[in-house]
């Protein structure tokens, strides 16, 4: 657990998949590979990136950015979606 | 309702229910077009299960986010941002809770929120008290719905102030729908028959034994409550007035009757 793991780094430099960078996500800590997208991030989650919204530092990043916008060290990323509620 | 119409005056919210089978079935039955979400973290263990728009056919509903369990302005504003990122509209319920005991709402909260929110673009849905002063404030904001409450969210309490709901009703050129504190089928006519524009409601469905069938029983009641404010109730009084004919009695004496229904016809109508 807290590790993201897997097609993640896929694509990421030898050197870059050595360096994490600790981040918070949805609360809790996590280490994610150096230069990591957001769109990597949700595809190493198993998440569609039509099906949720990220915050990342308080900001909510569009859809189309998700791809271009890296993970840094003590980001706060929150994923959320829609649930049941009145 | 901003411009939009929809096909039933029954909003419902999907909270709360056993299953996610058991709301779309509840919500299948209550008739309602629009239903309300809310935003939340993603678990990241589960999250297929519990994303709504798995089991909602956004084709057929229109969601409306809400900002539920938020305090204060920042938060509302924040999540009313995230659902409308997240939807298909720039539609939000806005509620801001001032006390955690009876969640009734902080209308000041509320207030700056919802002129934010009307300055963002936002088509905004405020849930309030039963104030008439806040509501017409709320409409001053640009509100596109004022909502104020029966009782408190989840009481199933029905409608306390009656009076104050037709009151905001009368003086209100948006729509006012009544959010919050329906019990049962009787709660909702009784709403309806206040002559607001709509009801919203979940615990009522969701709690009840066999929410489909109280999901149908919401869509009948909400029918008819409508139905009778159309139809204009007749005067409340605290007499008994017969049905039928005081003439015609056997044994009467029939020139009694005469000259009592001469006398009848000169009295002025009151009803």
């Amino acid at each position: 657990m807290g590790q993201i793991r897997g097609r993640l780094s896929a694509k990421a430099s030898a050197k870059e998949r050595s360096i994490k960078v600790s981040i918070m996500l949805n609360g809790e800590p996590r280490s994610v590979p150096s230069g990591c997208s957001v769109a990597r991030l949700l595809k190493s989650l198993d998440l569609a990136p039509g099906t949720v919204v990220v915050e990342r530092n308080r900001r909510i990043l569009a859809r189309d950015a998700l791809g271009a916008v890296g993970v840094e060290e003590g980001d706060k990323i929150e994923i959320v979606h829609f649930v049941g509620g009145g | 309702m901003a411009g939009r119409s929809f096909a039933s005056r029954l909003i419902v919210g999907t909270g709360k229910y056993r299953s996610n089978a058991e709301m779309t079935r509840a919500v299948r039955a209550s008739g309602a077009e629009m239903v309300t979400v809310a935003v939340r973290r993603v678990d990241l263990t589960r999250s297929r299960e519990e994303d709504i728009l798995n089991h909602l056919d956004a084709d057929e509903h229109f969601l409306l986010p809400n900002t539920a369990g938020c305090h204060t302005v920042e938060d509302a504003v924040r999540y009313a941002r995230l659902g409308r990122a997240a939807g298909m509209s720039d539609w939000v319920k806005l509620e801001v809770i001032g006390d955690r005991p009876t969640l009734l709402p902080d209308v000041a909260a509320t207030l700056e929120a919802a002129r934010q929110l009307v300055r963002e673009g936002f088509t905004v849905l405020a849930y309030t008290n039963d104030d008439l002063v806040t509501a017409l404030r709320l409409e001053d904001a640009g509100c596109a719905a004022v909502m104020p409450l029966a009782s408190p969210i989840g009481s199933g309490l029905g409608v306390v102030n009656p009076y104050y709901i037709r009151e905001i009703k009368r003086r209100l050129a948006v729509p006012v729908v009544v959010d919050a504190g329906v019990g049962t089928a009787s709660d909702a006519c009784v709403v309806m028959e206040q002559g607001v524009d709509g009801v919203l409601m979940n615990t009522a469905i969701a709690a009840a034994r066999d929410p489909a069938r109280m999901g149908a029983a919401m869509k009948d009641a909400v029918r008819a409550g409508r139905r009778a404010f159309l139809a204009g109730r007749m005067p409340a009084r605290e007499i008994a007035v017969p049905s039928s004919p005081g003439e015609g009695m056997l044994d009467g004496d029939a020139r009694r009757d005469t000259s009592r229904r001469a006398r009848d016809s000169t009295r002025p109508t009151t009803e």
